[in-house]
């Protein structure tokens, strides 16, 4: 029996193209930040195919230092930073909350087009002559030197930034005036508590990097000097700038993903978690603390020691919050009831690969140890297991849990469990050698090395072929379930949040009629309509922090 | 999602739509403060390495027509508050006048920056080929002042002695002076559209005490921009202008 | 070249092994929490896993004392982390007094080094042991940094600017250094070896290589009349700049009161941009010398400018700020 739902409400590719509902607008989302990752993949595969021998056969040099920097520019830019935010976040928040759309459906859609606008730039980039300057832009290699089709990529992520900015605008007002009667702020979900804080960070950060890229776009065209020594510019000024943005960009990519492990731990355990009012502090203050640490990129560039010490100083402090989730989030699971259905596994996974990307932000922060670690290959173990091993896994993992809201269909289970397994096995063969070469000695960005480090470049990229596998069989089974997988119903796991109490897929107005919220959030106990059993009372008067 | 009247689909009341457009514009303004925070930092930072080169390009710009645009852009403001004002009571015809007003006012503005910008052009100062600061003082136009002119003379050449990159910096300056006041003619240009679609739904007489959201949102925007001239005109025409 | 364990480089610099000794207490700490972690993860996951469809888990909402405590034991181990750090990092970036310099120049893509007796060498730098040597390193164009593993160091090359760097090599051998800030194509070829020699063999090499290289002290000084920096800067303090006997290392005293201890920085800059600090009871008279002047012209001309300090100084006539005090 087919019902009316937002995919089939209407036909035609202008009802797509021109929609202003969220949910199809997250749709869109879902098709170009895929595409992106495709070429950010297919680049990196490059990458470690090249890197199988010392003197590296696959391509020239030139072609290598391009490999890399379109595969971070790719990744970053037009995959990771929207992602879950623009996917899940879009299609979700207005039916967490109880709301028929986003504050300004119409800006959303303009979102995205400027996505596609700023991507055509980078991809012309990409296409006539590629980039070679590295992701980060330093001058004056970017700004002078470099031969490559650096001013397209730069107008291109200049363009995308106002995506961002539109983004988090959006969700900020939405999630202040559009909740439903009853949902206050402390019965949110914690996702919505993570896009909120991502959304700091994006309207706060990116007009600066605009700025940046900006400026040093117009010191190539025009030969300014802003950046350039030669022309009485500073390099380090550019540092600063970029990296006042970009470091708090690592936290617009893995808050939206520490929300949704905030989603799924509770749903697969049933039961609420640990320490609600933590994590959602714990979010805020990740966004706060993440503006004032980024000259940590620049401890060996000859800043003075007292900003050093300052910026390694508060680089432990953030990394304090994240410690608070993932405490709460593994004590969640304490007498928990829990199901080894693939979004829990995802979520297990992500804790597993984050902690260990997090630790080892301990070592880069420590300036006696990033003085030999720095610009080498420890750095890109690290952030790859971050953004990687804790983002795109909670991205996977979040496709898979709301899957069945999304498109009205479940996924094969025992496929899924296995990309699952897949997934997090090849992660940690391709990154966990590259630790020991960042050790060893071996800088990044380096399209020959010494021989004696081959051994453990082989390895990784062994481990890469099979990563590689656990991205494509999601996109071939979840492709299969849209047509041939099950029927899934309105709340197949079942979960306490709002959007699973109506139809799967929602109906384009969300919700027939407006909800009133009267529970808390994770609450299986006083929720009769998720058909479980009554559970076991709790052992003594839950003393919470709401 | 379809509109009933002036309400908008995805919301529920009159009240919260308000509320909503209101706090998506201040939100938005501050990411414009990011924005333009970016330039002026950077103007800082460079204006206290180069002090003499940036000293000397302020003194080229003309403090009369600046002055005078800070004026008319604050009146500006004042006849946006007053049409919001006159929406809020009711007064139609009111609403429409001070709209006007203030686009004429924005105009004037634009206008006057385009006599400067045009002035910049006449005397080299374009950043990028054919930049010389020291081409005003040896090639006169008719109407200098030649007292005004030996003085700048004599400051530009103190100051190429000082520094002989004066080129470079003084482009420096002026590559500043044109992106933050060009961004600034943007957004005001970006407002006198705003404006232009309020006038035409005052004349429609869309906006009544109880539904004046647009103007009140465009006034906020239209009050942010003059707020940066008030900081662009002391950074980029008054300091060091006597040194 | 390689240790025995192949996960970590050889120690031949004085920072190797408290480097290393950090690398060990933040992996014990690390490997603590992450099996405590993982431990707790996979018991629970066994232990609570789902036995009938409907079942639900236990509810606990929360528990301050357990969150504080997780907070501030992460905080006083992050704290022990950060200090013991900051102690190796205050050391690196202070090099001490008894430093032997050598410059160093990084350019697209090679790197060129100048021993103190004014012997070059291309791609490779000679070192004797146990001595603290301090590069002084300037790039001609890009963003290059000098990074020697096996001495666990490493400093950023910045055109514009002079960054220093020090260690204090502990193990005869060669060494490899690679550069490592992303520059350009050749990037990954840019690099060479350091060759750590005992006392006298870097002796021998020193005088016996070459030595048709111009002792830079000899070149600073012919740059130093070809230039005619000597019609103002007479050395008895007579001319219309200040003298510049003894003036390297000693304080300056500014036009506007303040006080400035002439290092390598100082000397450039004052080539570059004489204006920016006026010596008291002189006139900003001094042309600038940007763009006449290569990188290592102006290195030859502050190693003749050092090789002043002993001469004596006027009386009147230098720019040397008088001792406060007892006379």
């Amino acid at each position: 029996m087919t019902h009316e739902d937002y995919l089939n409400a209407t036909y035609g590719i202008r009802s797509w193209l021109l929609t202003t509902d969220h949910k199809r607008i997250a749709l869109l989302w879902l098709g170009s930040v895929t595409f992106f990752f495709f070429i950010g993949g297919i680049l990196a595969t490059m990458i470690r195919i090249h890197l199988l021998t010392p003197t590296g056969a696959l391509v020239s040099p030139e072609t290598y230092n391009k490999l890399f920097t379109m595969h971070g520019v790719a990744m970053i830019f037009f995959f990771l930073i929207p992602s879950i935010p623009a996917v899940l976040g879009n299609f979700l928040i207005p039916l967490m909350i109880g709301a028929k759309d986003l504050a300004f459906p119409k800006i959303n859609l303009l979102s995205w087009y400027i996505y596609i606008v700023g991507g055509i730039f980078v991809l012309y980039s990409f296409g006539t002559g590629g980039l070679d300057t590295g992701w980060t832009f330093y001058t004056p290699l970017s700004s002078v030197y470099s031969n490559s089709a650096v001013t397209p990529a730069v107008i291109g992520i200049f363009i995308n930034g106002f995506s961002s900015i539109l983004t988090g605008l959006n969700f900020i007002v939405t999630i202040h005036t559009m909740r439903a009667p009853g949902m206050t702020w402390f019965r949110l979900p914690l996702f919505a508590w993570a896009h909120y804080a991502t959304s700091l960070v994006m309207i706060l950060g990116t007009p600066v990097v605009a700025i940046t890229l900006l400026l040093a776009g117009l010191e190539r065209m025009f030969h300014l000097g802003f950046f350039n020594p030669a022309l009485g510019g500073d390099p380090i000024l550019f540092q600063h700038l970029f990296w006042f943005y970009s470091h708090p960009a690592v936290y617009i990519m893995i808050l939206p993903a520490m929300g949704v492990i905030s989603e799924i731990i509770p749903t697969f355990a049933r039961k609420p978690i640990f320490g609600y009012s933590f994590i959602a502090g714990s979010s805020i203050a990740i966004a706060v603390i993440g503006f004032v640490v980024w000259a940590h990129h620049m401890f060996v560039t000859g800043e003075s020691t007292y900003a050093a010490l300052t910026f390694s100083f508060l680089s432990y402090l953030v990394a304090i919050p994240s410690a608070v989730k993932v405490f709460n989030w593994t004590s969640t699971l304490y007498k928990g009831s829990i199901s080894w259905d693939a979004p829990m596994l995802y979520a297990l996974g992500f804790i597993g690969l984050f902690t260990i990307g997090g630790l080892t932000g301990l070592f880069l922060a420590c300036l006696g140890l990033d003085i030999h670690i720095h610009d080498t290959y420890f750095v890109v173990a690290h952030f790859h297991y971050i953004m990687v091993g804790g983002a795109v896994m909670g991205y996977v993992g979040g496709i898979h849990f709301w899957w069945p809201k999304i498109t009205g269909r479940l996924y094969p289970e025992a496929l899924s469990r296995a990309a699952a397994v897949t997934l997090f096995v090849g992660f940690n063969l391709t990154f966990f050698p590259q630790f020991i070469l960042g050790y060893l000695g071996m800088p990044r960005r380096y399209h020959t090395y010494p021989p004696e480090f081959q051994v453990l470049n082989v390895l990784s990229t062994a481990g890469a072929s099979i990563l590689a596998l656990g991205y494509l069989l999601p996109m071939a089974y979840l492709t299969w379930s849209m047509r041939y997988g099950k029927v899934a119903g309105p709340n197949p796991w079942p979960a306490t949040g709002l959007e699973w109490t109506t139809d799967s897929p929602p109906p384009t107005e969300n919700f027939h009629v407006t909800p009133e919220v009267t529970w808390e959030p994770y609450d299986f106990q006083d929720r009769p309509d998720l058909g479980l059993a009554a559970g076991s009372p709790s052992p003594a008067p839950a003393h919470g922090d709401d | 999602m379809h509109r009933t009247g002036d309400l908008y689909g995805q919301f529920e009341t009159l009240e919260q739509q308000k509320e909503t457009a209101s706090l998506g514009m201040w939100v938005f303004l501050v990411t414009e403060v990011l924005f333009f925070g970016g330039m002026f930092l950077t103007y800082t930072i460079n204006r206290s390495a180069f002090s003499t080169a940036f000293g000397i390009g302020s003194n080229t710009l003309d403090i009369t027509l600046g002055a005078g645009n800070t004026v008319v852009l604050i009146m500006s403001s004042l006849t946006m508050a007053m049409a919001v004002w006159s929406a809020q009571v009711g007064k139609k015809k009111l609403v429409s006048i001070f709209l006007i007003a203030t686009l004429g006012l924005g105009t004037v503005f634009l206008g006057v920056k385009g006599v400067e910008y045009k002035q910049k052009f006449d005397h080299h100062l374009i950043p990028g080929h054919g930049f010389d600061m020291k081409y005003h003082p040896t090639h006169p136009m008719p109407g200098d002042d030649p007292k005004e002119l030996a003085l700048e003379k004599k400051e530009v050449e103190e100051a190429l002695a000082h520094d002989p990159d004066i080129n470079f910096h003084g482009q420096l300056y002026f590559s500043l002076y044109f992106g933050m006041t060009g961004l600034h003619a943007l957004h005001m240009i970006i407002g006198a559209g705003l404006l232009i679609w309020l006038i035409k739904g005052s004349f429609a007489g869309r906006f009544t005490p109880q539904y004046n959201t647009p103007v009140e949102v465009v006034g906020l925007y239209w009050h942010f921009v003059d707020i940066v001239w008030i900081y662009l005109f002391p950074l980029l025409y008054l300091i060091d202008r006597h040194r | 070249m390689q240790s025995q364990l192949p996960i970590y480089p050889e120690q031949a610099s004085n920072f190797a092994p408290q480097v290393d000794a950090l690398m060990v207490f933040i992996t014990a700490i690390c490997v603590f929490f992450a099996l405590a972690i993982t431990a707790a993860i996979v018991i629970f996951f066994f232990k609570f896993h789902r036995k009938k469809p409907d079942d639900v888990g236990v509810a606990f909402e929360g528990d301050s004392r357990l969150e504080a405590a997780w907070m501030i034991v992460p905080l006083i181990l992050a704290m022990a982390m950060f200090g013991w750090g900051a102690v190796v990092y205050v050391d690196y970036r202070h090099a001490p007094q008894d430093t032997l310099d050598v410059y160093v120049i990084g350019k697209q893509w090679m790197w060129k080094a100048q021993q103190p007796n004014g012997l070059k060498e291309i791609n490779e730098l000679h070192v004797p042991v146990n001595r603290n040597i301090r590069l002084i390193l300037a790039s001609e164009d890009v963003i290059h940094d000098f990074f020697v593993p096996a001495f666990r160091v490493k400093m950023d090359v910045v055109p514009g600017h002079y960054n220093t760097m020090w260690f204090r090599p502990t193990k005869p051998g060669r060494y490899h250094f690679f550069c490592s800030q992303y520059c350009g194509t050749n990037h990954a070829i840019m690099g060479g070896w350091v060759t750590v020699m005992e006392p006298s063999d870097y002796a021998a090499w020193l005088s016996g290589s070459s030595g048709v290289s111009a002792n830079p002290v000899l070149a600073g000084e012919k740059l130093f009349a070809e230039k005619t920096c000597i019609t103002c800067h007479v050395g008895d303090g007579t001319g219309r700049a200040p003298s510049l006997n003894g003036v390297y290392g000693a304080p300056v005293l500014l036009a506007d009161g303040s006080t400035v201890t002439a290092d390598e920085s100082y000397i450039r800059e004052s080539i570059l941009l004489p204006n920016a600090k006026i010596v008291a009871g002189y006139q900003p008279l001094m042309p600038t010398f940007q763009g006449q002047l290569t990188e290592e012209q102006i290195l030859a001309l502050t190693a003749y400018i050092k090789s002043l300090q002993s001469q004596p100084v006027p009386a009147k006539g230098s720019g040397i700020a008088p001792p406060t005090g007892k006379k």
